[in-house]
């Protein structure tokens, strides 16, 4: 790996949970991420994955520095954000970019696409009018829109297209590193091909650093170099894309893999291998490992003993005490 | 004969700005015990196909313009609302994308579970919260006995959506429709619920209509599978069949275009454009503008439905003709 383009060093985000008007003593914490030690390198696509709750949003909003760490660093381009000035910080916050989900509601609808981009762009830097034109034209060209589009308003779009805007706003402010939270999950199947292939093409043209979160096991592996699973609020398997969803090593991503396979069978009567049980809340985690209790591998030490990631094959990692017993025939 | 038989359905809106034609001329039929699923896109009709049956499109600006839906001898397209009444969450059970919305939350669950059974006269009292317990139990809620008293918002999303299940099926429907039942769940809990619609629904022979947009999760359910474009019907085919060898451009590409089929890295197939404007009437095939074999005849039109060899049907006039021949997806990858 070249150099590390974003260092997460034991990040927490804990939320105090209040107890209700007669609530008594020791207020609860919801613990969205618990401990999350994570390297990526410049030029990068991490993907992260894992269900709904699991804190991978939450994550995401740290290292823009939306949400500030309750323990642990940030660290973007070997500078913790935390030790920044006021002005540093919103300097480095233009090298970091989010896409979000949701391009109806990430927009604002009361501004062109004209104004939308011109404001990315003059937000960190300046640029004379007759310049601006022709960037915003440079931008929608850049993800596949015609530069006529720009005095239209998101209402006019379809979905496809808001996330092509949403997309050149991001890159209006020339970032190295794009946090994209589930930017094709509320894309029709024909559409989100599109995006995703835009996606791709420039990550690779800008040789952008990315992290790619999605419940979408193989929207994810097309675009990653390596991905990272998240199990209520931990990182419990790390590794190259293909091995993490084609050997995994945890228990859950192989449960996540087996789950997920439903869309890419070719016809009924293959066994699905379920995972029992919801998520359990990250109020109240299970002790020891927090996954023992949806586990078919659990023993009594899955109990007690908090499982740290350990590499099982080289540059492939998982938090299981078990991977030996487990691996042990394949 | 057939449990359901849908002939020319044809729904449109009639809005402000013009009318939209969600359902453009659909028929289909489906036998008892056997399983539908309705694939398609956002816009593609498939939702408002079946709310048309049920008599649940909002009138105005909704209109049903013409067809008929013969449900066990009743034709449920012209049927006064009593009957429907008596028809709906009695002999048609129905499962939404969203358990948080269609249950209500300020009634516990026994509450909305037992009022099937009363409002059809089924049962009442002792019985009924027996029934309901019962039925709870039998999707897998764990605790039923205490959590029965719960309310919605004390369950998670994969067991409100198990609630939702237990309250379709617990007055003993012949037909059960599932509109994207899985769609709000998590993947693991997604699997969850399958299963279970899977596994209900063959131990009580009920007729299903599963819709999604997702072909996947269609094809692993289903016995036959309809896929819908801009208000049509462009393929109906056997699950299997449709993904060895898909009868329709769109369905092909609908396959192609997902990321698990393809080499990791590479520029994934896209459908290019957009699906059409629903205000737009088109002569010919709606998918043609987007389609890679669209010739002059498929922009032209008319265009069918028709039944093919193998036991399907298409609308694709090239197929029709002889002049395709699709290999599916599945088959691609594993050469």
């Amino acid at each position: 790996m070249t150099q590390a383009h974003l260092e997460l060093q034991g990040v927490k985000v804990h939320f105090p949970l209040e107890r209700g008007i007669f609530g008594r003593g020791g207020a609860a914490t919801v613990k969205a991420v618990d401990g999350v030690s994570l390297t990526v390198g410049k030029g990068e696509v991490l993907g992260l994955v894992g269900e709904s709750g699991c804190g991978k949003s939450t994550l995401a909003r740290t290292i823009l520095n939306l949400l500030p760490a309750t323990e642990g660093a940030v660290i973007l381009s070997g500078r913790n954000l935390a030790s920044l000035s006021r002005e540093e910080l919103r300097a480095a916050r233009a090298d970091v970019q989010m896409i979000f989900q949701d391009p109806y509601a990430s927009l604002n609808p009361r501004m062109t696409v004209h104004d939308t981009l011109a404001e990315a762009i003059q937000a960190h830097r300046r640029v004379p009018g007759a310049g601006l034109a022709e960037e915003v034209a440079a931008l929608l060209q850049r993800v596949g829109l015609a530069p006529r589009f720009s005095r239209k308003y998101p209402h006019e779009f379809s979905g496809g297209q808001r996330q092509r805007i949403a997309i050149a706003r991001a890159l209006a402010v020339r970032p190295g590193l794009i946090v994209a939270d589930e930017p094709v999950s509320a894309l029709d199947v024909s559409i989100q091909a599109q995006i995703i292939n835009l996606l791709a093409r420039l990550t690779r043209d800008l040789a952008l650093t990315m992290i790619f979160i999605s419940h979408d096991l193989a929207v994810v592996r097309h675009l990653s170099h390596r991905i990272a699973v998240m199990y209520l609020g931990k990182i419990v398997e790390l590794g190259p894309a293909t091995d993490v969803l084609e050997r995994p090593l945890h228990p859950y991503t192989h449960g996540l893999v087996s789950a997920a396979r439903i869309g890419e069978r070719s016809g009924r009567g293959e066994k699905r291998m379920l995972l029992a049980g919801d998520p359990p809340s990250p109020v109240n985690p299970p002790p020891g490992c927090s996954f023992h209790p949806r586990c078919g591998y659990a023993i009594d030490e899955c109990r007690r003993a908090e499982p740290a990631l350990d590499r099982f094959r080289p540059a492939h990692e998982a938090a299981c005490i078990r991977l030996k017993a487990i691996h042990a025939s394949g | 004969m057939a449990l359901l038989e849908v002939e020319g359905l044809r729904t449109a809106f009639h809005t402000r700005h013009g009318v939209v034609r969600a359902v453009n001329d659909v028929s289909f039929r489906l036998e008892r015990g056997e399983t539908l699923g309705i694939v398609g896109e956002s816009g593609s009709g498939k939702s408002v196909a079946c709310l048309s049956l049920l008599g649940l499109i909002p009138r105005p600006p909704g209109r049903i313009e013409s067809g008929s839906a013969q449900f066990d001898g009743t034709d449920l397209l012209h049927s006064a609302e009593s009957t429907l009444r008596g028809i709906r969450g009695r002999r048609i059970g129905m499962i939404f994308q969203d358990p948080m919305t269609s249950l209500n939350p300020y009634l516990t669950v026994e509450q909305q579970l037992v009022e099937p059974l009363l409002i059809h006269g089924l049962a009442e009292g002792a019985e009924a919260h027996r029934l309901a317990l019962a039925a709870l139990k039998e999707v897998g809620v764990p605790d039923a006995e205490r959590r029965i008293r719960d309310y919605p918002h004390q369950f998670s999303g994969g067991m409100r959506q198990r609630v939702m299940i237990a309250m379709a099926l617990i007055a003993k429907p012949d037909l059960l429709i599932a509109d994207e039942p899985t769609t709000a769940l998590d993947v693991t809990v997604q699997a969850q619920i399958l299963d279970l619609i899977e596994r209900e629904q063959r131990q009580r022979g009920v007729a299903a209509i599963l819709i999604s947009h997702d072909l996947g999760v269609v094809a692993d359910v289903c016995d036959r599978v309809m896929v819908m474009y801009a208000g049509i019907v462009v393929e109906t085919a056997p699950s299997e069949a449709l993904f060895r060898a898909p009868q329709h451009p769109y369905t092909r590409a609908l396959q192609f275009s997902r990321p698990a089929r393809q080499a990791k890295g590479t520029e994934l197939y896209a459908i290019p454009g957009l699906p059409p404007d629903p205000m737009q009437v088109l002569a010919g095939c709606p998918f043609a503008p987007r389609c890679e074999f669209a010739i002059d005849d498929c922009v032209r039109g008319p265009i069918h439905l028709e039944p093919l060899p193998g036991g399907g049907e298409s609308a694709c006039l090239r197929i029709q003709r002889g002049e395709l021949e699709f290999e599916g997806a599945a088959r691609a990858l594993s050469q």
